[in-house]
């Protein structure tokens, strides 16, 4: 007996290191910068890119080495298998790039020169290229001001376009004179936008002109504006704390960038985010309602067969898959009551829904929905806990059932309460599912927190982590590429679970410190 | 037990019960039970197990209101104040009526927050009170030498005779006129046993009592009457030094003497 429970606690336990070292193992590495390997072909070609895996053939035992060759635009692909006996020679160019692109993935190859942008052309070295670069990258910054200019004049033309909407649906003849104004009011801000887009456009197209050229393995020119560059190494003469300090500066992108490349590059920080907030409105809804509930069914209710069933039903609904809570929240949140708070408050928008589409309310409703038994149970039980004597002794001191509830009874069930909080938070950041039913999208272009009025902004639709790693990898175009930002992704969501976790776990502790019983 | 006999015009009746039946369910757990205590007394429930000596005395505060079979016929007046049926503001009569347990229970809170805790739930916040009660109830219960120094740490470090006394304090925080004791020493070792019991002694100079023990010593020495209750019916009941020397009922004499029970 004791041999066994042995054994399955070993397995267990080995099961859960491998999965920690599988995801550690494969994200963690990712953002180290990789050497660049060039190698000539027997026919004379160059091919030169990072190692990515090797293997050998089951039967000739041949070995072939898998080249992650970047160039997407080039080559039309990011990977590229090389037999060993294909190769006639391998060396590691000292001067080789590895650029980093906000599109087409990243380039590698070695620098020609650099043009300015009145066409002239300089011999460059890392060191201009650097300078170029984040002269550009400053330049570029400095158009933030016109682009939060332009957001600003586009959200209250927004708003204006609502309220004629509004006032049109109400009845465009009697309010003309007022629809009129508005449209003058919107064309104003619309010729103010224009000219802000004309002239960001223009200073785009300036900046656009500083390119620089560089060839790739084979000999092929490919120039680049220094625009399209996020950042540039050069791998194979970088020392270990050069690599440290991009290692950082990868990991800060990813908390706190947005993602680029269809999601497969960049940052997580929507998603994160998203995450976050989805889980923690989550709680908000489910906390109160199943420990309302609880105290109901264990103080108040009547035993009975009525209040068995009611229990009964709570165990249950949290056996049911969470897909037909998706469904579920779809029909009855999004379509029901989003439907008609549409009806009510937003006619004049229709068929254009406001609050009758996936949103990161109906979501958290939906999850809050999904974890509120395990709340309820873990009230109840904690409830159940408590001695009879100490409820005995507050009531025969001359306090109602609600002083007793209140000032003894849910400090000491708080423990508990908590525990349940935990595991229903940590179920909840894992249900993606139900999720893709009721608002999570692969790209929002707005978080649903922002510094907009009203600050929450409950309709939107939100990114989700673990969404992001079904999206990444499994809907991405290029999914070996994307490969790593899955165990990346993967990492970060299990990350947020554990700290979650650990917050709620550390609080509960110091409540049971307080509380505990003492026994003689 | 005094040795002089009582001047019983000092103890006018204040609780009164009068033909008192209880049924749990279909189950009569007290039959016909008229029965008076005395004030400034201590008065003791005797009895074997089941006799329905704790189901009595929590009727006095009304704590079988908790448990939805009971059912109670007759009438139990306290200082002419009828205290059964639905009329009764049980909040208030619990305030007249204090109560402490078998198993000491003290809320997970600390000693000070413990003491005003019939005063919190009651409204009264005023700083200055509070601490006068503190120290006024702990001294009553003859605590306040050995948790002056901490009134602000957690009860639940007390001792078991401590945390009793504690709940003692509890109880007459709030200045009731009677206390009610369900075998508040059956917990607790010799010692601490005979601390309560001192404390028993001192509290009837201002408060009336009500003991349930099945320590028949204790029952003797502590009490000025007894009332001696078999399956429900409350077989004799008088002066403690008459019960305890010279029963009237056969049955009262077998079960002192230990030939029963």
């Amino acid at each position: 007996m004791v041999l066994t429970a042995g054994a399955t606690l070993a397995v267990i336990l080995f099961m859960t290191l491998t999965l920690m070292a599988v995801i550690l193992g494969n994200s963690l590495g990712y953002f180290w910068v990789k050497g660049l390997v060039r190698f000539k072909l027997n026919d004379g070609s160059y091919v030169m890119g990072q190692l990515t895996a090797a293997e050998s053939h089951a039967l000739t035992k041949a070995k072939r080495l898998q080249l992650k060759v970047g160039n997407r635009d080039l080559y039309s692909q990011d990977f590229r298998w090389v037999d060993e006996s294909e190769i006639s020679s391998k060396d590691i160019p000292k001067d080789a790039y590895l650029l980093e692109r906000f599109e087409h993935g990243n380039f590698f190859g070695f620098l020609k020169e650099l043009k300015k942008a009145d066409g002239s052309t300089v011999a460059a070295d890392a060191a201009a290229l650097q300078q170029a670069h984040s002269e550009i990258m400053k330049k570029q910054k400095g158009l933030k001001q016109i682009k939060g200019q332009m957001s600003d004049l586009n959200q209250s033309s927004e708003a204006l376009r609502l309220k004629i909407q509004k006032l049109e649906y109400r009845g465009a003849e009697a309010n003309s004179a007022a629809i009129n104004s508005l449209n003058e009011e919107r064309a104003k801000l619309t010729a103010t936008f224009d000219g802000l887009n004309e002239k960001l456009n223009q200073q785009q197209a300036e900046l656009g002109k500083v390119t620089a050229v560089f060839s790739d393995a084979a000999g092929a020119d490919k120039e680049l504006p220094l625009l399209e560059i996020v950042r540039f190494y050069q791998p194979n003469s970088m020392s270990i704390f050069a690599k440290a300090g991009a290692y950082l500066v990868k990991i800060n992108e990813l908390l706190f960038d947005d993602p680029r490349e269809s999601n497969t590059e960049g940052g997580l920080f929507p998603a994160i985010f998203g995450t976050v907030m989805m889980v923690l409105l989550m709680s908000v809804f489910s906390l109160p309602f199943g420990v309302i509930a609880a105290i109901y069914l264990r103080e108040y209710a009547k035993e009975g067969k009525l209040v068995q069933l009611v229990r009964i039903a709570v165990n249950n609904l949290a056996g049911v898959p969470s897909i037909v809570y998706g469904v579920f929240g779809l029909g009855f949140f999004v379509y029901g009551i989003g439907g008609s708070l549409d009806k009510l408050f937003f006619p004049e928008r229709l068929p254009t829904p406001v609050f009758g589409t996936g949103g990161i309310l109906w979501s958290s409703l939906t999850l809050a929905l999904l974890t509120v038994p395990v709340v309820i149970v873990a009230t109840e039980e904690s409830l159940a806990s408590i001695p009879k004597g100490i409820r005995e002794g507050s009531l025969a001191l001359g306090a109602t059932k609600f002083q007793t509830l209140t000032k003894v009874l849910l400090p000491m069930a708080t423990p508990g309460i908590m525990t349940g909080l935990v595991l229903s938070m940590a179920r909840a950041v894992g249900e993606v599912a139900p999720l893709m039913m009721v608002g999570v999208v692969k790209l929002a272009p707005t978080l649903p927190f922002d510094t907009q009025f009203p600050f929450f902004h409950m309709d939107r639709k939100f990114m989700h982590l673990g969404f992001h790693i079904f999206d990444v990898g499994f809907q991405s175009p290029n999914v070996e590429a994307a490969k790593p930002m899955v165990y990346v992704t993967t990492l970060l969501l299990l990350l947020i679970v554990i700290a979650a976790s650990s917050l709620a776990i550390r609080f509960r502790n110091q409540m049971r410190r307080r509380y505990t019983t003492s026994h003689f | 037990m005094s040795p002089e006999p009582v001047d019983l015009s000092k103890h006018p009746p204040l609780i009164e019960v009068d033909k008192l039946h209880l049924y749990y369910g279909a189950s009569h757990a007290l039959k016909d039970i008229s029965l008076t205590m005395r004030k400034n007394q201590v008065t003791a429930f005797i009895g074997p197990s089941g006799c329905g000596k704790s189901t009595l005395l929590r009727c006095l505060n009304r704590m079988n209101d908790l448990i939805d079979s009971v059912r109670i016929e007759g009438s139990i007046r306290l200082d002419k104040d009828e205290i059964t049926g639905r009329s009764t503001d049980v909040i208030s009569l619990r305030r007249r009526v204090g109560m402490v347990f078998q198993q000491s229970n003290p809320f997970p809170k600390s000693i000070y927050e413990n003491i005003v805790y019939g005063l919190r739930i009651a409204g009264i916040n005023d700083k200055a009170t509070l601490d006068e009660t503190v120290e006024r109830s702990l001294k009553g219960a003859a605590i306040w030498n050995e948790v002056k120094d901490r009134l602000h740490d957690s009860a639940l470090g007390l001792s078991g005779g401590q945390a009793q006394r504690i709940c003692i304090a509890r109880a007459i925080a709030t200045n009731p006129e009677v206390i009610l004791m369900d075998e508040p020493c059956s917990a607790l070792d010799p010692l601490s046993t005979l601390k309560i019991e001192e404390l028993i002694d001192e509290l009837k100079e201002q408060y009336t009592i009500v003991i349930v023990t099945h320590n028949m010593q204790q029952a003797a020495r502590v009490s000025d009457s007894t009332a001696f209750f078999y399956l429900g019916e409350l077989i004799e009941m008088g002066d403690t030094k008459k019960i305890f020397t010279n029963p009237e009922k056969q049955q009262t004499e077998d079960y002192i003497t230990g030939r029963f029970g």
